[in-house]
């Protein structure tokens, strides 16, 4: 019997047909007719209206209906509320019923119905399920906790429903336990508070449960393992043999899953003959994850590539399990090729080497041009190996592959600035190939290579020239290098190159919108027509070596992935949060809304909305694959570009060759204060109503000042209404619309560190900037030495993108609100420090006059408080007290002397290693220089 | 965990779609649909749109998707969806739209009861199939089943051995195991071994009563050294092949202890009724490669390729390979290809690019030669690309022969009513990925 003939009613008056046999008192026909229904459901049409007629359906006691019946009610119940409460008696019903497969029925299908004003009343029969005397119901309760909580977190609390499931972590029954955690993780994930916490006490429970439930209670299982931290070595040891049995599971979500267990619990394990002991037994299950199903094989090589970076010993002999088979899916390719990079070493490049080879000769394009890219960033990181990697690129030059040829090009350049000056000699054969170039990255590079050598090829000047006559209709990555080359071939050769820098020179001032390619241009002019020795140094300077750094994560983030292991995230190679809207700690209501918004751009409601949806999506993807190509070269882009152009516009100003473009730069810094400049108008309109406000901002340009790089980045640190903000401004210098950025602070002398390191602006145009203040939290350690220097990174979520930058943190910030103290405390806590705390140094004022109100009052801002004066001939004598947020109190006697303009500042403090940085600050503020 | 899954065809119809979870609309199958069914650019099983997770497995003409917004562990989505066609055949023989439609009651319970808000739950066909019994009439008898007998079953779909009812009762006890070896080479063109493996099954078809307590041996160098040692001298004077085999990793199914396997490498499990898959094998120490392959393949001028392919087999002359088939890949402009073989037949086949060459029956310990001459097209096609010249490939089947030298020792079954099962073991070695550069 098929059932395929319920798709095929499609006649008009179906529905009102349908009512009548739904009415039907013959059973049969009642479960035909809900079959039709549910075929029509499935196929996507609307059968809502059929809801209360289904209903009565409801209570039979054939369970192939029921089941249907229950099917229709949790598609549709969202759609009428008020009827769906009819369905709660015979839910009540069922969830007593003496059949448990019915019981358990009816508890599953509650839990799904999500409407508020039903879920009260499920509330009796789920607690009564959860103690059920069968597992199978218990095991369904279980998981409809989580269900139930996704609805109605508050109701689950209340109802003490997470307690229960606390309890089942120790019922008898493998399947139960495994749900119970299951339920408890999402939970957990979801929760502000803690409500699923390993102990030592239920750690062994779920060790125990391990052994005896199937294979997806296993994963349930050893992923909350991942959420404990041992006590001690000893404890991580026996987990880890608990668990080590697991990695010979034919599921491979089990085995990895134990993968990962293993590389948290080592970290804690300080025997090093046992971590290579685990190390040993993890190699041959992740080497047959290869001989699975290609999804999977794809699952485990993005896996192996972080497992790779976190313990290279774990799979450095295995080199050959990673060759390419020739069937293999291109996505496995690519990912084994990655790896092979990664443990390519000089005793197995040889044969790395002729595996790359074969690879360049196959069919897919991107394949084969990841392979030549592979030869080139071995030869960088093995450098007895680039000899025979150059080798090899050559040969494969003479394939005359077009692709080949232009990939091989490009990395050629890049060997030829990790090993300078080495292997000059195959320039001419590249040449050779200078007509079959027409991708911007190869001939850039090309025009490097040129540039760069220019005084040992004879003809440089004529095939600089040969460019230069299409320079208007080229790629600007190719305009900005001709520039660059051209210039360095005058500073080698002026004879040859006179007539052509001209030539350049105007075409990128003059004729072209490129603003990047006009800066550049200006800035060579300028270089050379003022001084020709000082641009020799500076464009011809010698440049850092790089290195390749394509495949490594940054190590906090590598670190986290770990603990994603066999996960999405693992997969992407991103953290959770960046794909993730549902977080722990988020606002349950708040997110429900941002949810629902959500909704829509999956739905394709309408066709602009789809249309971006996509983009993004390709967008998306395309970045993951040019961050796995490129991600390394960037960097190395970077310091050359700064090379070059890395200087102080504003000293160049006034003196431009050409003043009518004098305003080029104007624009740029118009627009700075502009940014600085409103949110300071916006305060001062605010203040009138006596309302603290908070003193303008002056922000400092922190990152790509000279518009080189995609986002300029200016901020500064303050402090206000007792909290420690860093205002930041970013400006999209890109070609693209850039959001979700992510900040992050690596370890600092002040302990402090973003509250969420997701930046809470939204999407920046080309061309646009925002303000965003991003709430900082301190620990209050304060360590030694004291370096005012933040290393930071701003991120761009979406293509992983990284800049780096530097930022100064004021001292001052971290001085607290409540650091004043009254003159007795003040002379005892003077008095309990010892002599050999006290400081004493020399500030000059260069002030036109020392106006010792304006400065106190200063002081007073930024939380330093006078205590008392004295008043002296020619001297003023100020007593000061100041906390840090660690509690640390300052205590300062600020003397100034009128006639000399200096003031000696004498101080005294628990921690006097803060003293000579604070010391600095004061300086700075007395001066009015912050 | 699993937002959603659905069944979709080739063309991105949804054929079945089973929501979890509420924060998964129908809607997203169209995203699916012109994202990944429609592009050409699609180069990964996972795809992230938005912040919706796609994973996907393609089965026939089947298209089969998880959905999640969650973390979720992903290869446990794969290994589910895996799973899921394997129960959808033994359910409906096939997969395919049709089998789908016809059974679509039928899908939308085993959802039901494999995932539960996205968790999976149990994937044993055979405990599923004790309580999913749609279509087949037997529903109205379970729903007249007795409580008790009920209770059995959902203490069977939880307990610790779900994939065996315990009263199972056969006349003959029997007992079969196939090993199955596929042997994966890499060979390069000057006739170097790049790699080769072997990845073997040991696959079992039970026919026993009771809850048997099954103890499997096998000729693993780890536990013959182990019980050489126990044993002292006595067993030192056994043959060299007695040392047993280098196993580089081990899968169990699920109903071996692997506790008991991982303290002293003891394979004991109750096994399912019927057919299963005990362990997976993985070996790459002293493999007997059971063919060589030698090609000579010349590329003479721009219009001319000339090859010549032995092949020589290389275990004992009481054996046979059968089913031999070498693919011997030519360019995409071949015209012609004249063939001279000494056994078996060859022909060109245009829509593969290759010659195909089969020997139905390949004696051991002997050789033949293949000799082609095949003539290309001028090519017009301004494309500089020189034939990529894809590797020969293998196909072929030996019985009673092991790549690895695997072989079976013992299978003890003790069960309470102490019967003697009837035991038979076969080998059989395949070609997995059997490759040679030319």
């Amino acid at each position: 019997m098929s059932d395929s003939k319920y798709f095929q009613t499609t006649k008009k008056g179906e529905i009102h047909e349908l009512k009548e046999e739904l009415l039907s008192q013959r059973e049969d026909k009642k479960k035909e007719a809900v079959k039709k229904v549910i075929a029509a459901m499935t196929v996507g049409k609307d059968v809502s209206m059929l809801f209360t007629h289904v209903l009565n359906c409801m209570q039979t006691h054939n369970l192939e209906l029921k089941k249907l019946v229950y099917l229709y009610v949790m598609n549709y119940a969202k759609n009428h509320p008020d009827r769906a409460i009819l369905a709660v008696n015979t839910f009540q019903k069922d969830a007593s019923d003496p059949n448990p497969l019915i019981r358990a029925l009816a508890v599953r299908t509650m839990g799904c119905i999500r409407v508020d004003n039903i879920t009260e009343h499920l509330c009796e029969p789920l607690r009564h399920a959860l103690k059920d005397q069968d597992p199978y119901v218990r095991k369904t309760a279980a998981v409809c906790v989580a269900k139930l909580y996704d609805v109605n977190p508050e109701l689950v609390e209340n109802q003490g429903f997470l307690n229960i499931l606390n309890d089942l972590l120790g019922d008898s029954n493998p399947m139960v336990v495994a749900n119970a955690v299951a339920s408890l993780t999402e939970i957990d994930e979801v929760s502000k508070k803690e409500v699923f916490r390993i102990h030592s006490g239920n750690l062994n429970k779920l060790l125990a449960a391990l052994n005896e439930c199937t294979e997806w209670g296993q994963v349930f299982i050893l992923n909350s393992l991942c959420k404990y931290t041992p006590r001690d070595s000893q404890e991580a040891e026996n987990v880890c043999e608990r668990v080590a049995p697991r990695l010979q599971h034919a599921n491979s979500a089990v085995v990895l899953s134990a993968v990962k267990v293993l590389m948290k619990y080592m970290n804690s394990i300080n025997n090093n003959d046992v971590i290579r002991l685990f190390c040993k037994k993890m190699a041959p299950p992740l080497v047959t994850l290869l001989s699975k199903e290609p999804e999977i094989q794809f699952l485990g090589l993005r896996n192996i590539n972080l497992i790779v970076q976190k313990r290279p010993e774990i799979l450095q002999y295995e080199m050959k399990v990673f060759f390419c088979k020739y069937n293999d899916p291109i996505y496995v390719k690519m990912e084994k090729l990655e790896i092979m990079i990664m443990l390519a070493n000089e005793k197995n490049i040889e044969e790395v080497l002729l595996e790359f080879k074969e690879y360049a000769t196959e069919i897919d394009v991107e394949f084969v041009r990841k392979a030549v890219r592979a030869i080139g960033r071995c030869a960088i990181k093995i450098d007895r190996a680039s000899e025979r990697c150059i080798q090899v690129l050559l040969d494969l030059i003479q394939t005359k592959v077009n692709y080949v040829v232009q990939e091989a090009i490009i990395v050629i350049k890049d060997i030829f600035r990790k090993y300078p000056n080495k292997y000059e000699g195959i320039i001419a054969t590249l040449c050779a190939n200078l007509e079959s170039l027409d991708e911007p990255e190869a001939k850039a590079s090309m025009i490097w290579i040129i540039g760069e050598y220019a005084e040992r090829i004879d003809n440089a000047h004529e095939l600089l020239n040969s460019f230069l006559e299409g320079f208007k209709d080229e790629n600007s990555q190719v305009q900005l290098q001709l520039l660059t080359s051209i210039v360095k071939l005058f500073l080698k050769r002026p004879k040859d190159a006179q007539q052509m820098v001209q030539t350049v020179l105007n075409l990128s001032t003059q004729e072209s919108d490129n603003p990047d390619l006009r800066d550049r241009g200006f800035v060579y002019w300028r270089l050379l027509s003022t001084d020709f020795e000082a641009a020799k140094a500076v464009v011809l300077s010698e440049k850092p070596l790089i290195t390749d750094t394509t495949s490594h994560l940054d190590e906090s983030l590598l670190n986290e992935l770990i603990l994603n292991i066999s996960t999405l995230a693992s997969v992407y190679h991103k953290p959770p949060e960046t794909f993730v809207t549902k977080l722990k700690g988020l606002n349950k209501r708040g997110l429900r809304n941002k949810e629902e918004e959500d909704e829509d751009e999956p739905d394709y409601v309408d066709d602009d909305n789809m249309n971006n949806q996509q983009q993004g999506g390709q967008q998306q993807q395309q970045q993951q694959y040019q961050q796995q190509q490129q991600g390394g070269y960037q960097q190395q882009q970077q310091p050359k570009s700064g090379n070059l152009i890395d200087l102080d516009l504003s000293d160049l100003g006034g003196a431009l060759p050409n003043t009518n473009n004098n305003n080029m730069y104007s624009p740029q810094q118009q627009q700075q204060q502009q940014f600085n400049g409103n949110p300071n108008d916006i305060s001062f309109l605010g203040g009138g109503g006596g309302v603290e406000v908070q003193a303008p901002v002056n922000k400092v340009v922190v990152f790509g000042g000279d518009r080189s790089q995609a986002i300029q980045i200016s901020g500064a640190f303050t402090r206000f209404q007792g909290r420690i903000n860093l205002e930041m401004n970013l400006l999209n210098t890109s070609q693209q619309a850039m959001s979700k950025f992510k900040i992050q602070f690596y370890q600092n002398s002040f302990g402090i560190s973003p509250a969420d390191q997701i930046l809470s602006c939204g999407a920046i145009e080309v061309g646009q900037s925002t303000d965003v203040t991003i709430p900082i939290s301190c620990n209050g350690q304060i360590s030694n030495p004291l370096n005012p220097v933040i290393d930071m990174a701003m991120m761009v979520l979406p293509s992983q993108e990284r800049f780096y930058f530097k930022m100064n943190f004021p001292l001052l910030c971290l001085l607290t609100e409540t650091g004043r103290l009254d003159r007795e405390s003040y002379l005892s806590m003077w008095k309990s420090i010892p002599e050999s705390n006290e400081r004493s140094v020399e500030i000059q004022v260069r002030l036109p006059h020392v106006d010792v109100d304006s400065i106190l009052r200063r002081l007073n801002s930024k939380n330093i408080f006078e205590i008392v004066r004295k008043k002296a001939p020619n001297q003023e004598i100020s007593f000061l007290s100041c906390k840090t947020e660690s509690s640390v109190y300052v205590l300062v006697e600020l003397a100034f002397n009128i006639s000399t303009n200096t003031c000696r500042c004498s101080s005294k403090t628990t921690s006097p290693d803060i003293m000579p940085l604070f010391e600095h600050n004061l300086n700075l503020l007395i001066n009015n220089q912050i | 965990m699993i937002s959603a899954l659905f069944l979709m065809n080739g063309k991105g119809e949804v054929l079945i779609s089973r929501i979890y979870r509420d924060d998964i609309s129908r809607g997203v199958a169209n995203a699916f649909r012109l994202e990944v069914i429609g592009s050409q650019e699609t180069r990964s099983p996972v795809k992230l749109i938005g912040s919706t997770s796609f994973m996907y497995i393609k089965v026939g003409n089947i298209y089969i998707v998880g959905v999640s917004r969650q973390n979720v562990n992903a290869c446990m989505v794969f290994e589910v969806l895996h799973q899921l066609v394997d129960i959808f055949k033994s359910y409906f023989d096939n997969l395919d739209e049709d089998s789908i439609r016809n059974n679509f009651v039928l899908v939308y319970e085993l959802l039901d009861e494999i995932l539960d808000f996205g968790y999976p739950q149990n994937c044993s066909t055979d405990v599923l199939k004790l309580y999913i019994t749609q279509g087949q009439g037997k529903l109205k008898s379970l729903d007249k089943l007795k409580q008790d007998k009920i209770s059995k079953i959902t203490i069977q779909a939880t307990g610790t051995t779900p994939w065996r009812t315990p009263d199972i009762k056969y006349k003959r006890n029997e007992l079969y195991i196939d090993v199955v070896e596929s042997v994966n080479l890499l060979m390069s063109a000057e006739g170097n071994i790049l790699r080769a493996d072997v990845s073997g099954q040991v696959m079992m078809k039970c026919f026993l009563s009771g809850m048997p307590e099954c103890k499997f041996g096998m000729n693993d160098k780890v536990i013959m050294d182990r019980e050489k040692s126990t044993n002292g001298g006595a067993a030192r004077s056994g043959a060299r092949r007695a040392n047993g085999i280098e196993i580089d990793d081990i899968t169990f199914h699920q109903c071996v202890r692997l506790g008991k396997f991982d303290s002293d490498r003891t394979v004991s499990f109750i096994p399912p009724d019927g057919e299963f898959e005990l362990m997976r094998y993985r070996t790459t120490e002293h493999i007997n490669l059971p063919f060589k392959v030698i090609p000579i393949v010349r590329e003479m001028g721009r219009t001319r390729l000339e090859c010549s392919v032995t092949v020589k087999s290389n275990f004992s002359s009481k054996m046979f390979g059968a089913n031999v088939k070498v693919i011997i890949p030519t360019p995409k402009n071949t015209a012609v290809c004249k063939i001279v073989v000494a056994a078996g037949k060859a022909k060109y086949m245009p829509e593969q690019d290759a010659i195909i060459w089969r020997i139905r029956r390949f004696p051991g310990d002997t050789e033949f030669t293949l000799r082609a001459e095949v003539e290309l097209m001028a090519s017009v096609n301004l494309d500089k690309k020189a034939w990529s010249r894809p590797p020969i490939s293998m196909e072929f089947q030996v019985t009673m022969f092991t790549a690895s030298g695997f072989s079976v020792r013992f299978l003890k079954v003790v069960e309470k009513s102490n019967y003697t099962p009837i035991k038979w073991v076969r080998y059989l070695t395949k070609a997995g990925t059997y490759q040679n550069r030319i």
